[in-house]
């Protein structure tokens, strides 16, 4: 009669799921071993749908892996490696204990050691797959190349990083694929598009790191081992297909230039090729000598038609962009970040040099004439040149992100700066858009022509400006609008102490006419209203939670719109027009 | 054997015109082969003067006073130290050698020069600290065991000062504490100190720079140096390394030890993704999900923002005072007037090890993300215009009642309206003027009122406490009013008087007068009276939750009552009449039980889902009902479909406490405690297939809110589109 009884967990999602402590028994790994492999090979856990089937009944918090991923890390052959290792430390640890000499200097020779060379290969089987995950790699190393080598971690582990990231900038600067840099408050951001991947990254401020004590530096050693394999591999990749030798070489030609007179400084000959390098002031020598870079002309396809035409516009401007201080000649004073500025000048095609003190590879002196541009953090300086620019370095950044040459009068010496804009925001329609992005947006449709700006009268600004809040007023009335089809909209109207409501007009004020529109108005409000009382329960809850979304938002546009500063901004833009 | 007594003495005498001190050391030795010299000064022994057997022999290199002064001496004083001690000024060591003979020589006494004479009065005592002698006129015993006196007068200074100047040997004087004596150094035993003083040896003779002798020669010799023949076993194998080796050819063949790796000779990085093998790629690749990137930095995260995303004081003390976890931005955003003035972030390294943890200790998942247009989630209903006629607005308000009005019931022919209150009266309007044409005063609040539908009957019943009342309001066409009073009068009492639940009382005199006809007396408090739709049975509620007598059913025309349940199923809340059939609908707490009067059974138990029924309609059809309830739902049934709801609105936002079905237009009304009257279009087809269509039309406001009451009865006009409402601010309103 009957089967066996069916046992309770023993099939479905019950034997799906594993949780990390069996996963570890299992692999027979200690915790922090059994973290590093799951760094290693990308291995998260999971969310079960239900917590309770899976978890035997027990609503314990615990952390599940799926079984696939832990059978999974079974085949890895680097368990092995870890396992040797921990046999090695053993060994060791006793030799020493025994004070066996030989024994010590054979062990170590025998020091079993990995390479994740496969696991990169098996976790990103195509180069894009890991060019398109190269992000927090990036950041990680530029981290850890400013490090101090006090002990945190490895010194080869902050030499390689710092290797690395000047291969990655001196790559970046000769594919000129830099496309947006941003000062904030954390460090530079920097997107380049590479591949046509874009990647971001982010580089601290050059300051010695105040080491928090909170903080695992194992596991972070630990991604940045998986990354700085990722990451050379992804260098050479790179390198190969611009040609150049990999590990670069400076150009023969900038090579003899750079001879410099505090070669005998450096103990290592590398020491100072690493810091050539990352002088970033000279090109890189290629494979195959070849010309500069040849126009690759787009082919045409008649059939495409207009895409075809937006395409090359497209192209076009990146083309430009590329060459946006190309002949011009900056020099960097002492106190303005160098890597940083040298980087971004070199990325599109500006000559670039600084104090032979501050570090080498400077090619040119300040008493240069031909300088048009020098880059001067100081509210004040003493000799001036009569033929250049002396600029914030602010300046180089808002143009990169502007696409275009700003005019220099805002950013002169000891004025007062222009607010430094996200060039990460893409304003949609209801957003908020501060109005230097406006007035930004304005200047490169050519609306106001950069070098006659100086010479415009005040009162033409005047009137631009109220043009401009004109502008503003209109978009705000136009939003009004669109508010009026939100019905919960009188609600929004009451946080907004200083807006004017548009209130019900009375009939004995506008005409007929009006009335109607208005009566037809409020009659569709309750159509809505009515029909959103006959919506399903859940249909109801995802309307409410959007339309709070919604609401959210033109609240905090709302906010900003009507911040107390604004006024203030104002009197400063005129101030520093008055100073031109 | 030999002994050599050292002695040095500190003494304060001159040399080279300072005083220096010396001290006396004994020193035994007693090897008589090698010249190894004792060292040990800390050794000391005390007995020095039982050196009878000396052989000087061997002294010559210790002491160059013995050669000099003679051989015989029975006792020899050697000084040979290369002692710490140390002068601050001229960091000379001096060390006295004093000899016998010239311990002797005292500055008062001359030299003794005969040698075999035991003149020596040395001290016996040894070498103790001399202070313990201060107190006692001697200094010590000599060899006789006499007492060594001191001398009768101390040097002072100025004794001290003058000898200085005086005395032309005073740099040569040193002064012997075992003995209290003064001993000055002889031309010898000056320049042995001379020679010390510069590092010399102590013997004149000895030349330190003697031919060295080679003891091995260092030329290579073709013989032996031994003639012994060779062991055997030089010329066997060893058998321990024979066994050594064949361990370690052992563990070679078995491959236990390893040649030394060669250097790795493959770069680091390569060309990983040469071969691109799309067949490698592993099926759970398909399945990754990569992580979500960083999120980009907005305005806000500049270092020189927009003035108006910097935080106001008061925003910046709220930043300051959430949770790190609640925060909405992460960081106060700053501003900075110029690039060099922007600080280190102190956590950057902390944001991103959170990364690092977010990447390998984060479920990930994919979401879809509902992208809907929150328009297209609105249903689409038919325009309310379209199902026109339904009252809009608020026409007439009836005002005469002095406190919340339970409940109204508007008369057949829609000229008359009652309402009963809690003021303890039942009030008549005329509907389209808003008049009230009569006020009768009952005794209690009263809970409910309904007008009889027959339209050939004037009567409407109202309850109040345990009492039933039927009035005959006498409004209206005479001819009904008076019908109605005949009906009343020509009953007949049957023959045999049944025990009945309630009594039938006819009223007479000034109640008569009044319009009161009949009082039915209940045996508990009435809630609810509700009339059938032929106008002759009459239905009273009582609830309570122990009886079984809860319902109660009267027959007008033959004063007849009878309770239709013998089981209690509940509180009732209310009951209703189905308008066609002989069905009963009771509605408990949360069901609403349909009987069957005639085969008297159940035929339907309706689950509302709701917690608390508060009030009941039929449709005027009798295949649908509504149901009111106290958590702010109507639930509206298909008695074709099923025994759930086939809908539930919550359009209210309060409790509702009143609903009605229009006897006519397809309308329904809701009214609830959050003071509005919500009118529905609630189309029911003939056609079964077809769902009933419910559409919101209208709400209606205009009931204030007294006490957390609303609205607390709905009813519509029998013919005209109109709903009336009572509301607990005494007031009744007409919509049209």
């Amino acid at each position: 009669m009957g089967g066996l009884q069916k046992k309770k967990y023993e099939r479905g999602s019950a034997t799906n799921y594993i949780t990390r402590n069996k996963a570890r028994k299992k692999l027979q790994l200690s915790l922090a071993d059994f973290r590093r492999l799951c760094i290693l090979k990308g291995i998260y856990p999971h969310e079960p749908k239900h917590k309770k089937k899976v978890n035997k009944g027990s609503t314990a918090p615990r952390t599940f892996y799926l079984f696939k991923d832990i059978r999974f890390l079974l085949h890895e052959p680097i368990v092995r490696k870890f396992r040797e290792y921990k046999v090695f430390v053993r060994k060791l640890r006793k030799a020493y204990g025994k004070a066996e000499w030989t024994g010590v200097e054979r062990l170590r020779d025998n020091k079993p050691g990995y390479k994740l060379d496969h696991i990169i290969k098996e976790r990103y089987p195509t180069f894009i797959d890991a060019l398109r995950d190269i992000d927090d790699a990036l950041s990680m190393c530029f981290l850890f190349s400013t490090f101090a080598r006090t002990g945190k971690c490895h010194v080869q582990t902050i030499t390689l990083c710092r290797r690395l990231t000047v291969e990655w900038m001196n790559y970046v600067v000769t594919s000129r694929s830099l496309r947006k840099v941003f000062l904030s408050i954390k460090g530079i951001y920097y997107q380049a598009e590479v591949l046509g991947q874009l990647i971001t990254w982010l580089v601290p401020y050059q300051f010695a790191h105040d080491h928090p004590t909170d903080v695992d530096y194992r596991v972070m050693a630990t991604f940045t081992e998986m990354y700085t394999t990722l990451f050379g591999f992804i260098n050479f990749r790179l390198y190969q297909t611009l040609n150049l030798v990999y590990p670069p070489k400076l150009d023969s030609k900038a090579e003899s230039e750079l001879k410099a007179e505090h070669e005998e400084d450096y103990a290592m000959d590398s020491e100072s090729y690493l810091e050539k390098l990352s002088a970033l002031s000279a090109s890189l020598a290629r494979v195959v000598a070849t010309a500069e870079e040849e126009e690759n002309q787009l082919d045409l396809f008649p059939t495409e038609g207009e895409n075809m035409q937006a395409r090359e516009k497209e192209q076009k401007e990146q083309e430009a962009q590329k060459r946006l201080f190309e002949g011009l000649k900056f020099f960097l004073n002492r106190e303005v970040p160098r890597e940083s500025l040298a980087f971004i000048l070199r990325c599109f095609g500006a000559e670039v040099s600084w104090d032979k003190s501050l570090c080498i590879g400077g090619t040119y002196e300040v008493t240069d004439e031909t300088i048009t541009h020098q880059i001067v953090d100081r509210p004040d300086m003493d000799k001036q040149y009569i033929n250049r620019y002396y600029i914030q370095p602010q300046w180089v950044f808002d143009s990169v992100n502007a696409q275009m040459r700003l005019p220099v009068e805002d950013y002169f010496l000891g004025t007062t700066l222009p607010p430094h804009l996200s060039p990460f925001v893409e304003e949609k329609d209801g957003d908020y858009v501060p109005p230097e992005k406006l007035k930004l947006m304005a200047l490169q449709r050519g609306e106001k022509p950069g070098k006659s700006r100086a010479e415009l009268d005040s009162e033409e600004e005047d009137e631009e400006e109220e043009d401009e809040e004109e502008e503003e007023e209109d978009d705000e009335e136009e939003d009004d609008v669109d508010d009026e089809e939100l019905t919960e909209e009188k609600n929004l109207k009451k946080m907004e102490g200083t807006r004017v409501t548009p209130g019900k007009v009375k009939p004995w004020e506008t005409g007929s006419v009006g009335n109607k529109v208005r009566l037809e108005q409020e009659e569709k409000a309750e159509e809505k209203r009515l029909a959103i009382m006959m919506m399903k329960k859940k249909e109801k809850y995802l309307y409410d939670k959007i339309m709070f979304g919604k609401k959210r938002t033109t609240r905090e546009v709302s906010s900003l719109r009507c911040a107390p500063a604004k006024p203030t901004r104002h009197i400063t833009c005129h101030h520093s027009k008055v100073q031109t | 054997m030999r002994t050599v007594n050292l002695e040095s003495q500190k003494n304060g005498t001159m040399s080279k015109a300072k005083e220096k001190s010396a001290k006396k050391r004994v020193v035994e030795e007693d090897d008589d082969q090698l010249p190894i010299f004792d060292k040990d000064v800390t050794e000391k022994k005390a007995g020095e003067e039982d050196d009878a057997d000396l052989s000087d022999s061997e002294e010559s290199v210790f002491s160059g006073l013995e050669d000099s002064e003679s051989d015989s001496h029975d006792e020899e004083e050697d000084a040979e130290e290369g002692d710490d001690e140390e002068d601050d000024d001229d960091a000379v060591i001096l060390d006295e050698i004093l000899t016998k003979s010239s311990g002797v020589e005292t500055a008062t006494e001359p030299p003794a020069t005969d040698k075999n004479t035991p003149t020596d009065i040395r001290n016996t005592v040894g070498n103790i600290p001399m202070e313990w002698y201060q107190d006692y006129p001697h200094i010590g015993y000599n060899l006789d065991g006499k007492k060594i006196f001191k001398p009768i007068r101390n040097k002072d200074e100025l004794d001290e000062f003058l000898d200085k100047m005086e005395n032309p040997d005073y740099w040569r004087t040193v002064h012997d504490k075992t003995t209290a004596s003064d001993i000055r150094l002889s031309d010898e035993q000056v320049d042995l100190v001379h020679r010390l003083q510069k590092g010399q040896f102590g013997d004149v003779n000895f030349n330190e720079y003697e031919p060295s002798v080679d003891f091995f020669t260092n030329e290579v010799m073709i013989h032996p140096v031994t003639n012994r023949p060779q062991d055997k076993r030089s010329f066997i194998p060893s058998l321990i390394e024979k066994e050594k080796v064949s361990k370690l050819v052992h563990a070679i063949k078995m491959g236990w030890i390893k040649p030394r790796k060669p250097k790795e000779t493959t770069p680091q990085y390569y060309d990983l993704w040469a071969k691109e093998d799309p067949n490698a790629i592993l099926g759970r690749h398909k399945m990754h999900v990569p992580a979500p990137k960083m999120r980009l930095p907005g305005h806000e995260e500049s270092y020189n923002p927009p003035p108006e995303y910097l935080l106001t004081e008061e925003e910046r003390m709220a930043w300051e005072q959430q949770d790190a976890e609640d925060r909405k931005l992460p960081f106060l955003p700053q501003k900075h007037s110029c690039l060099r003035a922007v600080p280190a972030f102190s956590r950057f390294i902390h944001e991103r090890f959170e990364r690092c943890l977010d990447l390998y200790l984060c479920p990930r998942q994919r979401k879809m993300r509902v992208n809907v247009n929150p328009e297209d989630l609105i249903p689409k209903l038919p325009k309310p215009k379209d199902l026109q006629p339904f009252p809009t607005t608020m026409s007439l308000v009836y005002i005469g009642h002095s406190s919340l009005v339970r409940s109204i019931s508007a008369s057949p022919t829609g000229q008359w309206l009652v309402s009963g209150s809690d003021d303890c009266t039942v009030r008549f309007w005329e509907v389209n003027t808003g008049r009230c044409m009569k006020t009768l005063e009952v005794g209690g609040a009263v809970k409910s009122v309904a007008w009889n539908p027959n339209p050939a009957v004037c009567l409407v019943a109202v309850c109040f406490e345990s009492t039933v009342l039927l009035l005959n309001p006498g409004l209206g066409d005479r001819l009904v009013v008076s019908s109605t009073d005949q009906l009343i009068t020509s009953y007949e009492p049957p023959e045999e008087d049944k025990e009945q639940a309630v009594t039938w009382a006819l009223s007479e005199g000034p109640e008569h007068d009044n319009g009161h006809r009949l009082t039915l007396t209940h045996p508990k408090a009435v809630k609810q009276v509700v009339w059938h739709g032929k106008g002759d049975y009459l239905a009273s509620v009582m609830p309570d939750n122990s009886s079984n007598l809860q319902v109660l059913i009267h027959q007008v025309s033959k004063r007849r009552t009878q309770n239709p349940f013998r089981k209690n199923k509940g509180l009732v809340q209310c009951v209703s009449f189905h308008p066609l059939r002989p069905y009963f609908f009771v509605a408990t707490q949360r069901y609403v039980r349909v009987y069957n009067l005639i085969k008297q059974e159940l035929t339907k138990k309706l689950m509302t889902n709701c917690k608390w029924i508060s009030s009941m309609a039929i449709h005027p059809g009798g295949d649908n009902l509504i149901c009111g309830s106290y958590d702010c739902r109507l639930a509206w049934f298909d008695l074709d479909l099923s025994t759930k709801p086939y809908k539930m609105l919550r359009h209210h936002k309060k409790a509702l406490r009143g609903v009605a079905y229009h006897k006519h237009y397809p309308l329904f009304a809701s009214g609830a405690d959050d003071g509005s009257v919500i009118i529905c279009h609630g189309m029911v087809y003939n056609d079964l297939l077809q769902n009933p269509l419910i559409v919101p039309v209208k709400v209606l406001k205009g009931h204030q809110i007294t006490h957390d009451l609303g609205v607390l009865d709905v009813t519509f006009h029998p013919t005209q589109p109109w709903v009336f409402s009572s509301g607990a601010d005494a007031t009744i309103r007409l919509f049209t």
